[in-house]
């Protein structure tokens, strides 16, 4: 298929057939991530451990109790910042958009570390309430400095208005953190996304905002592919296009917004994973916002493997793993000019 | 009468334009003057004024005043003066080159390069002698080989100033995260020195690398006098200089290895700091109000820049910071106005 950029597979039986491979694919990067670590487990181990079999006690306490809530993590943050990417990427009809690399997750980073900081609000149920708040904002800041003035929307202005936002808002954080590096050492995770030390005590709070905005992205799918072809169109279809956006704006806030809470601020999944998606399912927004809720995780589960091993025994944010592996990506995007369309 | 009349009437125009420049670049240079004197004064044992010109110009004072200024804070000013113009003339530089005010070194990720060249150094090559020339030489060979992927990879029939922001934002990133990963696994006394000034930081400056890179600025500064009237003929278009007899490839090359060895030589002494060569040219540009980029404003613009960062960074919160942040910080917010503004000014 190499060099071939219209592969999608067009037909409904091709196109469960990919679904269906893709998450054979997710089931076996999720065994991978419960078996690899600084205690490597076989995956018979993994099964044991996870079915209350025989094995180890070290083995099942690193399997179920390091592992799997961190498995979850990974599933639930690579869902919700893929599907983020990818309502994001169809709102502001920016082929590079990213919830990361637009300063969205920045934005709700930057309200936790605040709440934390100056407000002491300690717990993960207390400052789910900021990532989103944050999230929200900076979706809203992005999308105005991206079409201030002008009818389309410019790509470039968009990506540097992200970054500057990002440059700002993590230089504040940091700032913060240097006062104080001991009573802040929380804020770390606020810098760069990481899964470590992350537990069921992160998860079970935010939980619910994660499954609320992936149940709730699926609805906007139709009402996407109908703005797709233009405003005028849309509405003359009966789409109502202003609270089509503002649900998407709602939409991203809650995915990216949990994510963040979850992991701190991630970037590239949401641009890699959509684009992955567009490329074999087509332009079906319905198609593409399924199929990046599967191939997210993979993506996100697989970095935080290399991030496990990469420094064996010790380990690296998975942030890093993502934006090492996602910059290229942005590079052809940029040099493939249908893409952009720049 | 009428050749006296058209006389006046050039004199009259051109007259107001010459006028501002020379009195912003005199405001300019008196403003820098008085940060310099503060920043010699202030600090944990503050000094008068007085005090610190009497030093300066080798008049008594105690001893131990003169240690203070002319060992401890004067290398750490000068410094900050000499850097801070650097990185406003390398900004200016290839923002002239781009034709594009983003087009800047930190945008398009030479800074954080260079500072993964001094990492790699570091932490991976054995037997690496720190020092400044050390330190130099892989900043510079981080900074080149990163301009040179970055010009490579948003080449396509020319470089384009949109398809090289791209890549630049996607280098920097992937560049961040290599940095990050070479401070994880060196030793923790390598990755303490290391990441003292990853946030760009005049902390450890002392004249062992003041000295040296107030040197090769100067060198450097001789290119880019002798490079500026190309600078001028290439800012009036290709097709201009070309017709002026200026090699139009090898003048925009060169001026852009003058514009990344500024670069390199100022992240190898202070880290990697941020948006001063982004912002200088341009606050340069809407003082003076001409046509171009003001080389010389530039220069004193981003002096002003970052000596007064600096005084933040070390006086005006309780705990004293990496200048790196407040550049950040400071430099980010400008560059979200230059973007709604520019937006604005375009409806």
């Amino acid at each position: 298929m190499a060099g071939v950029t219209r592969a999608h597979v067009r037909t409904r039986r091709g196109r469960w057939g990919v679904l269906a491979v893709a998450a054979v694919v997710l089931l076996v990067a999720v065994v991978a991530s419960l078996a690899v670590g600084s205690r490597p487990v076989p995956p018979a181990g993994v099964w044991a451990a996870l079915t209350g079999g025989d094995v180890p006690a070290a083995d099942a306490a690193a399997v179920v109790g390091l592992r799997l809530p961190r498995t979850v993590l990974g599933l639930l943050v690579g869902a919700a910042l893929a599907v983020a990417g990818a309502v994001i990427q169809s709102l502001t009809r920016n082929p590079l958009a990213d919830p990361g690399i637009l300063g969205v997750t920045a934005g709700s980073g930057f309200a936790v570390a605040m709440s934390i900081a100056v407000l002491g609000v300690s717990t993960p149920a207390g400052y789910v309430w900021f990532a989103l708040g944050g999230a929200f904002l900076a979706t809203v800041a992005v999308y105005l400095v991206g079409t201030l003035g002008r009818a389309r929307v410019d790509v470039a202005q968009m990506l540097l208005g992200g970054m500057a936002l990002t440059a700002v808002l993590a230089g504040i954080v940091s700032a913060i953190r240097l006062t104080d590096p001991e009573d802040f050492s929380a804020l770390l995770v606020w810098e760069a996304g990481s899964f470590q030390a992350r537990g069921w005590d992160v998860i079970v709070p935010v939980l619910p905002f994660a499954l609320v905005g992936l149940a709730a992205a699926p609805l906007l799918g139709p009402a996407l592919n109908a703005l797709a072809l233009g405003d005028d169109v849309a509405s003359s279809l009966g789409t109502p296009v202003v609270a089509t956006r503002l649900g998407c704006v709602a939409v991203i806030a809650v995915l990216a917004g949990s994510a963040t809470a979850l992991a701190g601020p991630i970037a590239f999944v949401g641009l890699m994973i959509p684009h992955a998606a567009r490329w074999v399912t087509g332009p079906d927004q319905r198609w593409v916002l399924g199929l990046s809720a599967v191939l997210g995780p993979v993506l996100l589960l697989v970095s935080d493997v290399v991030a496990r091993v990469i420094l064996w025994p010790g380990e690296v944010p998975v942030g890093i793993v993502t934006a090492f592996l996602g910059a290229p990506v942005l590079v052809v995007l940029v040099r493939h000019r249908r893409m952009v369309g720049q | 009468m009428s050749g006296v009349g058209t006389g006046d009437t050039t004199a009259v125009r051109t007259h107001p334009h010459r006028a501002r420049a020379a009195v912003v670049t005199g405001a300019l240079a008196v403003l820098l003057g008085v940060l310099v004197l503060l920043g010699l004064a202030l600090g944990d044992y503050p000094l008068g004024s007085l005090d610190v010109l009497r030093v300066l110009v080798g008049a008594g004072g105690d001893d131990f005043a003169s240690t203070i200024v002319l060992q401890w804070r004067l290398p750490r000013v000068l410094a900050a003066v000499a850097i801070g113009a650097a990185l406003a003339v390398a900004g200016a530089l290839f923002q002239s080159i781009t034709r594009n005010p983003l087009g800047s070194p930190d945008i398009v990720g030479f800074t954080t390069g260079a500072y993964t060249g001094v990492l790699v150094a570091m932490t991976l090559v054995p037997g690496f002698v720190g020092g400044f020339a050390g330190t130099a030489t892989a900043a510079l060979v981080g900074g080149l080989l990163t301009a040179a992927a970055v010009l490579l990879l948003s080449y396509q029939r020319g470089v384009q100033g949109f398809r090289l922001i791209v890549v630049g934002i996607a280098a920097s990133a992937m560049l961040q995260a290599v940095n990050t990963y070479l401070l994880m696994r060196a030793q923790t006394e390598v990755a303490m020195t290391a990441a003292a000034w990853g946030a760009g930081s005049l902390d450890l400056v002392g004249w062992a690398q003041a000295a040296p890179a107030t040197a090769l600025f100067a060198v450097l500064g001789v290119g880019v006098v002798l490079a500026s009237p190309l600078l001028r003929q290439l800012e009036l278009g290709d097709d201009f200089a070309a017709a002026h007899g200026v090699p139009v490839e090898p003048a925009r090359l060169g001026i852009l290895g003058v514009g990344v060895a500024l670069t390199a030589v100022a992240t190898a002494t202070a880290g990697p700091i941020a948006f001063v060569a982004l912002s200088a040219p341009q606050v340069a540009k809407r003082l003076v109000r001409g046509a171009g980029l003001p080389l010389v404003a530039s220069a004193l613009t981003g002096a002003v820049l970052l000596t007064g960062a600096d005084l933040v960074a070390q006086h005006a919160l309780p705990v004293a910071l990496p200048v790196g942040i407040v550049t950040i910080v400071l430099g980010g917010v400008y560059l979200l106005a230059l973007l709604v503004g520019g937006a604005r000014a375009r409806r």
